[in-house]
């Protein structure tokens, strides 16, 4: 049997005034699977990913979260709370400590009391492996480290699917691991994730498919072990010739 | 504090030019003047003889020993440490303001007597009436920085129009256009309201200005990161925008508050009992106006003097998750 789909985008087509950004995707994510999207900048990965939890809005076609249709603007609250995400600048809310940030989400948005959501943030923080911090201000920890509390954060909403926004673009080459173990952890531990990165290592070991995108649209999609070892298109050849050449 | 400069550059004012450049222009500067009336010719009297018969010798007399006090000072200052720099200075500007206040041989007994009613009737007016204001012109700043970035064409109208013409028009005209314009429509006001009225309708459409480019300054990323946590507008504005915000509204919102405890004294014109009123009519009757005037002005100073210290307390207390 398989598992049911979390995200179902169906002939999803979206314009930047005269652009067309996103050609046409179809895409499904059951639960448990993790994705990755790669593909050279400006081929709409990211806008892709935006409009999974509509922070962009998509013109034509359906996206479907976890059986909660995105159209109009009356679904967003609900939809959002389902998917977590992290993004490439952190965006971590830089007045309230670690603490706070990983509690402000179930306190505000949930309801869930002071004492509990204090038990989940520490436990995720636990999770991303700085509990110690969790008193400071963001500004006082690492890149690395504060992309982990920003996973942490978003864990702590419990959402059926998270997604990744290049979460290590921003980081210096030595903290990059520090956060791909993270994201490794958690895929072990079986949370569906569709991650938008450049980190092929990752993607390889971590990833049920690989999908690329090119000028809007998804060009291949495949196992890792088909995507690396036989890329079937020619633009996905170029673009693999190019980022595995360092 | 300006970004420092570890590059460890000599003190400016011990540099020989510098002293020697400063001493010149100050001699010229006080030759220029003819300072043989005044009290420091008469301390000079020993040196010079008759101050005002002492001429040209007399007035580079005079001019020479003021240069070497200004010089000598500075340069002395220079080498005291910043916090006694800073205290120095004050102390210095003070003082040559009594001095300055000295010359009006102001009555004290006559200040002494009028003060408690001035301070009593007139402060207590001044502060009531900028409180409020300052209240309520807060409120509209927040909905109307709110509706002026709205994407709602109703709202934006309304407060684009507003802060145009309350920014546009003279304080002044706005109180008189509230005190004499209302009763044309049937609302008979007092001066007190009327006054709280225009004052809160002024500052709040600067501070609307102010609390738009606040709200401005955050990184559209805490936005987003608010919205994909699945906070709504409100929550999102209340928690994690102004927070941010006010650190960078806070200062220019202090001006503000600073300006408008001022700008009560034009409530003056339409009769109320506060600060400014009271200075001009208390000392009337005698023809002492000045010593009403600069009472006032010291009591306004004092008044602004707990602002700024509110301000830079609240600075300092914003500052705390800026520090690695």
């Amino acid at each position: 049997m398989r598992a049911p789909a979390i995200i179902e985008a169906k002939a999803v087509s979206k314009w930047y005034g005269q652009f067309h950004a996103l050609k046409d995707i179809n895409l499904t994510v059951r639960k448990g699977e993790r994705i990755v999207i790669c593909g050279p900048s400006g081929s709409g990965k990211s806008t892709l990913i935006r409009c999974f939890n509509r922070l962009e809005a998509h013109q034509v076609g359906d996206i479907v979260i976890n059986g909660v249709a995105l159209h109009g603007k009356m679904t967003n609250a609900a939809v959002r709370s389902n998917v977590g995400m992290v993004f490439q600048h952190f965006n971590l809310f830089p007045h309230m400590t670690v603490l706070m940030n990983c509690m402000a989400g179930p306190m505000w948005v949930k309801g869930v009391s002071a004492a509990n959501a204090r038990k989940t943030a520490l436990r995720f923080l636990e999770r991303v492996r700085i509990p110690e911090q969790a008193n400071k201000f963001p500004i006082q920890l690492s890149g690395g480290q504060q992309q982990r509390v920003a996973i942490a954060r978003s864990l702590c909403m419990e959402p059926a699917v998270m997604l990744f926004d290049e979460p290590t673009s921003a980081l210096d080459p030595e903290m990059v691991s520090e956060v791909l173990e993270t994201m490794t952890g958690l895929a072990r531990d079986g949370i569906t994730m569709v991650c938008v990165t450049h980190e092929m290592g990752f993607a390889r070991a971590v990833a049920d498919r690989v999908i690329f995108m090119d000028a809007g649209q998804i060009v291949e999609e495949g196992t890792p072990d088909e995507f690396f070892s036989r890329p079937r298109h020619d633009r996905t050849k170029l673009f693999l010739s190019q980022i595995l050449k360092h | 504090m300006l970004y420092p400069d570890t590059v460890e550059a000599e003190i400016l004012v011990h540099k020989p030019w510098f002293v020697a450049t400063m001493f010149g222009v100050v001699l010229l500067l006080f030759m220029a003047f003819n300072m043989s009336g005044t009290s420091f010719a008469e301390l000079m009297r020993p040196v010079i003889g008759e101050p005002s018969v002492s001429g040209l010798y007399g007035r580079f007399a005079i001019a020479f020993a003021i240069a070497v006090i200004f010089t000598l000072n500075v340069v002395l200052i220079g080498f005291a440490p910043l916090k006694f720099q800073i205290g120095i200075v004050w102390l210095e500007l003070l003082l040559l303001f009594i001095a300055f206040f000295e010359t009006f041989h102001l009555s004290l007994p006559f200040i002494r007597e009028k003060l408690p009613f001035l301070i009593s009737q007139g402060v207590v007016t001044t502060l009531y009436v900028s409180a409020i204001s300052i209240v309520i012109a807060s409120v509209i700043a927040v909905a109307g920085a709110v509706a002026k970035l709205s994407n709602n064409g109703f709202a934006f109208a309304i407060a684009s129009f507003y802060t145009s013409f309350f920014r546009g028009l003279p304080l002044l005209m706005q109180v008189y256009l509230i005190y004499l314009g209302l009763p044309q429509l049937g609302f008979v006001i007092n001066a007190v309201p009327a006054g709280i009225l225009a004052l809160s309708l002024c500052y709040g459409a600067y501070m609307t200005e102010i609390f738009r480019s606040g709200i401005q300054s955050i990184d559209r990323g805490q936005w987003e990161a608010s919205r994909s946590m699945g906070f709504g507008f409100a929550l999102t504005m209340r928690r994690i925008i102004l927070p941010q915000a006010l650190p960078v509204i806070i200062p220019p919102t202090g001006n503000q508050f600073i300006s408008m405890l001022k700008d009560s004294s034009l409530v003056s014109v339409i009769g109320v009992w506060e600060l400014m009123f009271l200075a001009r009519t208390l000392g009337q009757k005698t023809f002492q106006h000045m010593e009403m005037l600069i009472s006032a002005a010291m009591i306004y100073w004092m008044l602004s003097i707990c602002l700024e210290l509110i301000q830079s307390r609240i600075e300092r207390h914003y500052h705390r998750s800026k520090v690695r």
